[in-house]
């Protein structure tokens, strides 16, 4: 069974005006993979990880999460709202900015999805948001609004929120870039931890460390191409292709992970 | 030298709460009336459909860029003749101002919804919500908290506007007070006293006004 990918994205493309951010990208992701996107900004990782839940609706191509498959391109038909809110909730999704709701506390916060979109009895809901708040270490910051909270918090919470909807997959979308240094150790230890439980993620990402560290793969891309990919600590330590040997020499490569996972 | 002479209004008392009434009342109705036309219009030039946008659009325009005044004496006497309905002054009025409120509230609503930031919707898409749960549940809750100081603003200019309807003869505040000043041939102290009568109920509600905005300012 684990010989499918859960996530099988084939010549995915998409441009946003004469831009072509995507050019025929093909990406899979083994069930419990974890997969980091690398490369410079602008070079598409973050437009392949709105494709794969569709944020973003691809020009052409396909993209299957588990038993959905949805075809893009001239005579295909996009799919309709509902169909798209369905799909959309078995995949979890993070943002770099959170994105928490701020008019709402942060137990609110995560038993959203799962009351208003799984339908769940509020008590219900409810024990499950504790569970995950006092999965990712928040259960006591439950009744407070997230302006109250600081970025690495948010993020945890925002994590919380979406591993509320029992996704099964889980995609990142540079998820530390807002925080101040300190914080971003807290949020990857999450990520972390989700990784060694078994969870399917994408992770775009500009920690090259974490990324050796917690992800299988490491898929490198550049104006919208795959450039080179592979195991992760493979592609990190000995790059094939100069332009990756470029993009990497801005990083410390090895080394430990940020203070707040080392320690744990 | 003028002598002022307010003592007199006293016997006409009851015919000035009478308009009052119905200035109060007539608010209440087009405040209520403008909300929904502005909410219809607001979703509709925000619609993913070109040609509701640019029917919204076209509304909203033809009744922000037109005087209120002639409005009202288009409904009451144009109208009927094109469309061939016959119209009470108080249904004409009432209609014209609905509508005419109703453009600026679109403007408002619309507004307050476009600032909310893109990532509040995206993160409900992302957990499963559809576009209708995305707007009820997530934006407009926030969006609502920042209109509420430009609604109330508009619904006191709203009150205002009433006393525009004495022109088609529906008996207001300033339409009784113009009988008044008529037969008591004291046209200063009633006007004086309409104008007293208008800020008397509209300075509390503005003080109330600031205060809301204070406290959300906190909240934020």
């Amino acid at each position: 069974m684990s010989d499918t990918p859960k996530i099988e994205v084939r010549s995915l493309r998409k441009s946003f005006g004469s831009n072509e951010v995507l050019k025929s990208i093909s990406l899979d992701v083994a069930k419990g993979g974890v997969v980091a996107l690398i490369g410079p900004s602008g070079s598409g990782k973050s437009t392949l990880l709105r494709c794969i839940n569709l944020l973003v609706v691809p020009d052409g191509g396909s993209v299957r999460v588990g038993d959905t498959r949805f075809e893009f391109g001239t005579g295909a038909r996009l799919p309709d709202v509902k169909t798209l809110a369905r799909f959309r909730a078995t995949t979890g999704m993070v943002f770099q900015h959170f994105n928490l709701f701020p008019h709402m506390t942060t137990l609110r916060n995560v038993m959203e999805g799962p009351v208003t979109v799984r339908r769940m009895p509020r008590a219900d809901a409810e024990k499950l948001a504790r569970a995950q708040l006092a999965k990712v270490g928040l259960s006591e910051k439950a009744d407070q609004y997230p302006a109250t909270l600081s970025g690495g918090q948010k993020q945890r919470v925002a994590i919380a929120r979406a591993l509320a909807m029992e996704p099964d997959v889980m995609l990142f979308d540079e998820a530390t870039s807002a925080l101040d240094p300190e914080l971003v150790g807290e949020v990857l230890n999450v990520i972390q931890q989700l990784a060694a439980e078994g969870m399917t993620m994408v992770i775009v990402t500009h920690e090259i460390a974490f990324a050796r560290e917690v992800a299988d793969r490491v898929v490198f891309m550049r104006d919208g191409v795959v450039v080179e990919e592979g195991p992760a600590r493979q592609v990190i330590d000995t790059p094939q292709e100069a332009a990756m040997r470029a993009f990497l020499s801005h990083f410390h490569r090895t080394g430990a992970l940020p203070p707040a996972t080392a320690a744990s | 030298m003028y002598q002022w002479d307010f003592g007199i209004l006293w016997s006409y008392r009851w015919l000035f709460l009478n308009g009052l009434g119905v200035t109060v009342g007539f608010t209440v109705v087009i405040v209520v009336c403008g909300l929904l036309c502005g909410l219809i219009a607001a979703f509709g030039s925000l619609s993913r459909f070109k040609a509701v946008r640019t029917l919204a659009l076209i509304f909203i325009e033809a009744f922000r860029c037109t005087p209120i005044l002639v409005q009202l004496i288009w409904f009451y006497y144009a109208l009927p003749i094109l469309a061939g309905v016959e119209m009470t002054p108080i249904t004409a009025s009432a209609l014209a101002l609905s509508l005419y409120g109703g453009s600026f509230y679109s403007e408002i609503i619309r507004g307050g919804i476009v600032s909310i930031d893109r990532g509040q919707s995206e993160a409900g898409a992302a957990l499963g919500m559809t576009p209708r749960q995305t707007m009820t549940r997530i934006v407009l809750p926030q969006a609502i908290k920042r209109m509420i100081p430009a609604l109330m603003n508009q619904s006191i200019i709203q009150f205002k506007n009433t006393s525009l309807v004495s022109v088609l003869a529906v008996p207001d505040l300033v339409y009784q007070s113009q009988v008044a000043a008529h037969d008591s041939y004291r046209p200063l102290e009633t006007y004086t006293a309409v104008a007293v009568a208008y800020a008397a109920i509209l300075i509390p509600l503005t003080i109330l006004v600031r205060r809301g905005e204070k406290r959300m300012a906190v909240s934020e």
